[in-house]
């Protein structure tokens, strides 16, 4: 054809110059090559493998009295494991889910037969710091459960937001008994 | 630019006739601060607050880059090495004491040149650029004082680093990914601390040359002035040099006593003691709160506590607190009036000194102090007021206000007309 031969810079019959085409290539090929670039580099902040590797927690809850709770460490993050006295599910679940900011019932947030152990991370869902209440003597807040001393945010003894900033639930990690009394979490 | 009647570099030998030829670096700082940058002749005290930040910003690098040969970033021995420079190093005590409270005085200068800017309307045309680059500045201060904060790794270091990259779980769908990728974990721990002493490393830097396009946007209409008029003549002028080097050097020297003062004999006053506890992920302080310069913005995050509309209080604390500053970024355009100086606007000066003063006393107040009680309500007020002040007050009183009569000239302002006393700010003796 006769618009192969014309020169790199002059317009063809449809207003298109060859030499746009070199342009929008080259362009299009330094971007693909710049992304290409960058992505190592946004990608080794995410959590490296020995942060992964960190992933699961075994525990025995046999020794914990009803009433009391232990700390324990998931992903380096701090987990509650609470074993509830009988009053404390009774005023769980007496709670109307309308109530709630977070609507979820107890036995929702446990496993079935061991409503007792609630287990929940110990990190306030507000902006993460590990709320007050597992420890004895610690302030539990207006509903008996934990009570973050940051912001003010109030968790019932099933560790459901009440009061204060805190948009959800204490989260329930991923979790299961292998036997009676040891739990895997992760 | 400059003005018409400013002074031409002259090469005073043949070495600098053959530098200026070659590079004119010597020209450059002739007209940029030598006495080559005419100034208005009136400005008072508070134009000593511009040169004070970039001695304070000198300051963090110089003792920054020393302290850093003696820090390790590493959670297992990062507190110990801050003990180590402050027990063992050479003259670390001092260095990390003047690090610590540079931080806090480069805040307090620039807080101080702010409100300068505010009061004296030196956001407004033509200067608009200067203060979008000067608010760019405080960003990347507030960022860069935040990672130097966590590198000690004590309680407060931990627990700040936790809460303030928790803002970012309050963004809907992507916020918890994403703070697990700027964390590089789950909890602030080892790639946290080391890639925050990279970036506060590289941040003051950065700093410093924004600082370059802040003062030259600052060159092309030149300085603001107490009473917000244009310079007119070459009488309403002195040269920068010897006029303001003078001016600015004393000043340093106040500012100097000042800053010693508390490095050798308060060195803690602006700290907080909890930071020498280790930081241990699994307890929180019972009372966290950031550094001082941080608490009106804390006090506007903690403000919410409802749910509003379909987003939740969390995510509403962290867009008031952002917005608190970002609303800076359209100051230029919200404020209408065509009269710069408050001192000849007396609505806006009511206000500024009576509102926005002391709406943001009270929020520095509240933020310092427990979620509950009546800090609560106290804070939410406050942090009304100071939403309402940028985006309704100054709007409104742009219109509504009948400014006080402009002298005809900044000479006049300072020399007075024959029968009626000078008007406006305290005017330098130049």
């Amino acid at each position: 054809m006769a618009d192969e031969q014309r020169p790199l810079g002059e317009e063809g019959t449809d207003g298109v110059r060859r030499r746009d085409f070199i342009h929008i290539a080259a362009v299009s090929f330094a971007g693909v090559g710049a992304v290409a670039a960058v992505t190592p580099l946004v990608y080794q902040m995410a959590p490296a493998a020995d942060v992964l590797a960190l992933s699961t927690t075994e525990l025995d809850v046999a020794a914990i009295q009803p009433g009391q709770a232990i700390k324990t460490t998931w992903r380096k993050q701090p987990v509650f494991v609470r074993h509830l006295t009988a009053e404390e599910i009774a005023e769980a679940n007496d709670v109307p889910s309308a109530d709630l900011r977070d609507p979820q019932t107890l036995a929702e947030r446990t496993k079935p037969g061991k409503e007792a152990y609630l287990i929940t991370l110990g990190v306030c869902t507000h902006l993460g710091c590990v709320p007050l209440g597992a420890a004895e003597g610690e302030n539990k807040g207006e509903y008996g459960g934990y009570f973050c001393p940051c912001h003010g945010s109030h968790y019932d003894t099933a560790g459901r937001i009440r009061k204060g900033p805190a948009p959800t639930n204490l989260v329930v990690p991923p979790y299961e008994f292998t036997s009676d009394t040891a739990v895997l979490i992760g | 630019m400059s003005f018409p009647w400013a002074k031409e570099y002259q090469p005073q030998n043949g070495f600098m006739q053959w530098m200026d030829e070659r590079l004119p670096l010597p020209r450059l700082v002739y007209g940029a601060i030598g006495a080559g940058y005419p100034v208005p002749r009136n400005l008072n005290y508070f134009w000593n607050f511009g040169v004070l930040a970039g001695f304070a910003l000198m300051i963090q690098i110089i003792t920054g880059i020393v302290l850093a040969m003696n820090y390790a970033a590493n959670t297992a021995v990062a507190f110990n090495s801050v003990e180590y420079i402050m027990r063992d190093v050479n003259a670390g005590w001092l260095l990390r004491y003047l690090h610590m409270n540079g931080a806090s005085f480069f805040f307090i200068v620039v807080y101080i040149h702010i409100f300068r800017g505010l009061y004296y309307g030196s956001y407004k045309a033509p200067r608009e650029m200067v203060w979008l680059l000067g608010v760019v500045i405080f960003l990347l201060m507030m960022a860069t004082a935040f990672m130097g904060y966590v590198l000690p790794w004590g309680q407060m270091s931990f627990w700040g680093a936790q809460v303030i990259t928790g803002f970012f779980s309050a963004i809907p769908l992507v916020g918890e990914p994403l703070r697990e990728w700027l964390l590089g974990g789950f909890v602030p721990d080892n790639a946290a601390l080391n890639r925050f002493f990279s970036l506060h490393y590289l941040l003051p830097f950065v700093i410093a040359g924004v600082i370059i396009l802040h003062i030259w946007a600052l060159h092309i209409p030149g300085s603001n002035n107490p009473t917000g008029i244009d310079v007119k003549s070459e009488q309403d002028t002195v040269p920068f040099h010897p006029y303001y080097t003078s001016k600015d050097g004393f000043g340093l020297g106040v500012f100097l006593i000042a800053f010693c003062s508390v490095v050798f004999f308060a060195p803690n006053m602006l700290g907080h003691p909890d930071n020498y506890i280790p930081a241990n992920p699994l307890s929180t302080p019972a009372h966290i709160v950031p550094e001082w310069y941080f608490l009106p913005f804390y006090a506007i995050l903690k403000a919410f506590t409802y749910n509003f509309l379909w987003i939740d209080a969390k995510l509403w604390g962290v867009i008031a607190m952002f917005g608190s500053i970002a609303l800076l970024f359209f100051l230029p355009w919200l404020d209408k009036s065509p009269i710069r100086s408050a001192s000849y606007r007396p609505l806006y000066r009511k206000f500024f000194w009576f509102g926005l003063l002391p709406c943001i006393a009270v929020l520095g107040v509240v933020g310092a102090m427990p979620a509950e009680g009546l800090w609560v309500p106290l804070g939410q007020v406050a942090a009304l007021y100071y939403f309402a002040h940028f985006l309704i007050i100054i709007p409104m009183i742009s219109y509504f206000e009948k400014p006080e009569p402009l002298p005809m000239s900044i000479t006049e302002s300072v020399l007075g007309k024959a029968e009626t006393p000078a008007v406006g700010a305290t005017p330098a003796t130049a």
